[in-house]
């Protein structure tokens, strides 16, 4: 006969120590998100001494080494970044998708075989190496193509960003696609349904969550990239007013002014609190897609 | 030459099948079938698990496409016309031909939705008349009482019994002449099983209904003819009654009382 009761109490402490080992790293990662919003917070909140939050946020004027009259205000920025994430998501989220869709749908099993690791091999370019692209080929292409006197616009910018989020958005998409139970599929084809119908009606909606987690990261990745834009979109100041013109982003600034700041001045501060300001873009949108999503799936059962 | 057991229908004949051949990649799965469905009659097939039953009603609205290797040799004919000739139009075929499969499968979507699909993907439909379809494929499957208050709702929340009532709504909607039944009670409990069977036997009214099952008593009482399948070969084939009272061949006899499946 065999005994069902507990031997020692070894086993639980290795339980119990597992669960602590899990439940520590998960935390981690709360801890991570909170520690950089604190950091910003703190480090950005001296540069409104000097500023006003509304000018800050509302003046497209930024020049903060002026020795007359520094100004800082960010929404020409805000506005160049928001254009080239949309710009790169308008043009990776159809392709992604229908990428998606002839992966799971129409390619064979030997095609997908190769084609998916290739894709998702994109994703290890490095983005200065994006950016080269950028101001080699597309750059020129755009100038010659719109008759400008230099490619490097958002535009530009947009492009590059839009491949660097294909990967991301062709790999998740296709696995939440293939996923789709095939009784799915076969109910949609058995009412009559062609494959066409049954990929727009049935499969895309049951993917959704997949699809649209999938252009999520594909924005968090366009929206904090910094490399490419920096060298591909021409860094003008002016507030945008289109896709033809040279934009800088939030990101770029950064970049590019924090190494030459002298350290503890408003400007410093200031540009801590434009991480604070991309930040705080990034969480909302995500947010965002989170509470559409967990509207989608309670709307479902 | 072996003894031939199948028999011949009376009436009107909805289906042929000729020397049916069926392979899944280099193993054969249904072995040179022939056999004659009637019209609006409801037809059983029968026998042991991985006979080939569910393969077969496949083979008639061609879900087996579907399958990479699967290929099938010899003749299906539908009123008359072979389904396997290339002129064939997959999407016209599987209106007529409608399938209601073992697993209720509704889409993640809601009720009404669920039973529009088919309209909606076949041809523009006003929005009255396809409430009028909705409305009376749900009584036709005896569903409408106990969902008209939540058409808008979603199909998933519904029991799996009504779910595969729903589905048979589905079906009935894009108004098929054939309904095939691919083992429609296997997952769902007594008393929905004896909805479905009660509307399957409302159905062979208007349609021509074949049903997979493996359970014999379910075949003896909703169907009019019986086809016993073994090892992918048509064994029996005959009016219900006569196969299960005083079947012509041993193995049928072997299989209905029990002895093996």
């Amino acid at each position: 006969m065999t005994s069902v009761k507990k031997k020692g109490i070894l086993g639980d402490i290795k339980e119990s120590l597992i669960k602590t080992l899990f439940q520590t790293s998960g935390m981690l990662a709360i801890i991570a998100l909170m520690g950089i919003f604190a950091l910003l917070l703190y480090t950005s909140v001296p540069a409104f001494k000097e500023i006003r939050l509304k000018e800050f946020l509302t003046s497209t004027r930024w020049d903060p080494t002026s020795p007359e009259k520094p100004e800082y205000g960010i929404l020409a920025m805000i506005a160049s970044s928001i254009m080239v994430t949309t710009g790169a998501l308008l043009i990776a989220f159809p392709l992604g998708v229908a990428v998606a869709a002839y992966l799971s749908d129409l390619a064979s099993p030997r095609v997908r075989e190769i084609l998916k690791p290739v894709i998702e091999l994109l994703a290890a370019i490095p983005s200065v190496v994006v950016g080269f692209i950028g101001i080699t080929i597309t750059g020129p292409l755009i100038s010659t193509i719109f008759k400008l006197n230099h490619g490097l616009t958002a535009l530009n910018g947009s492009i590059l960003l839009a491949i660097m989020a294909l990967p991301t958005i062709i790999s998740i998409s296709e696995d939440s696609l293939r996923a789709v139970p095939l009784s799915y599929t076969e109910a949609s084809l058995a009412l009559g349904a062609n494959r066409w119908q049954t990929l727009i009606r049935v499969k895309i909606p049951a993917a959704i969550s997949g699809i649209v987690a999938s252009l999520m990261l594909g924005l968090g990745r366009a929206v904090g990239e910094t490399m490419t834009v920096l060298m591909a979109t021409g860094n003008a100041r002016a507030f945008p007013r289109g896709f033809l013109q040279s934009v800088r982003t939030l990101t770029a600034t950064i970049a590019i002014e924090l190494g030459e700041v002298p350290y503890y001045t408003t400007h410093y501060y200031a540009l801590f609190a434009l991480g604070l300001v991309l930040f705080i873009l990034a969480f909302s949108v995500n947010l965002t897609a989170d509470i559409i999503l967990e509207k989608q799936r309670t709307k479902l059962q | 030459m072996e003894k031939s057991y199948i028999g011949i229908p009376e009436g009107q004949i909805k289906i042929q099948v000729e020397n049916l051949h069926l392979y899944y990649g280099n193993k054969l799965v249904l072995k040179n079938i022939s056999m004659s469905i009637p019209e609006k009659k409801v037809t059983a097939i029968i026998g042991p698990s991985g006979c080939g039953k569910s393969s077969f009603v496949r083979v008639l609205n061609r879900m087996n496409d579907l399958i990479p290797e699967a290929r099938t040799e010899g003749r299906v004919l539908i009123d008359g016309e072979n389904i396997y000739d290339r002129d064939v139009d997959l999407v016209a075929l599987r209106k007529k031909v409608g399938l209601v499969f073992q697993k209720p499968n509704p889409f993640p979507k809601s009720i009404f939705d669920n039973i529009a699909y088919g309209l909606k993907v076949g041809r523009r439909c006003r929005r009255e008349e396809l409430e009028a379809i909705v409305e009376k494929s749900l009584r036709q499957a005896a569903l409408w009482e106990e969902v008209k208050d939540r058409l808008h709702q979603s199909a998933l929340a519904l029991s799996g019994g009504q779910q595969q009532r729903l589905c048979i709504a589905r079906a009935l909607a894009v108004e098929p002449e054939i309904i095939l039944f691919d083992e429609p009670c296997s997952a769902i409990d007594p008393i929905a099983t004896a909805r479905v069977e009660e509307l399957i036997h409302q159905l062979k009214k208007d349609y021509t209904v074949v049903i997979v099952t493996h359970n014999m008593q379910q075949a003896a009482r909703v169907s009019d003819y019986t086809a016993f399948l073994w090892l992918g070969k048509l064994i029996e084939f005959d009016r219900t009654p006569k196969i299960f009272t005083n079947p012509a061949c041993k193995l049928t006899e072997d299989y209905i009382t029990g002895r093996f499946g």
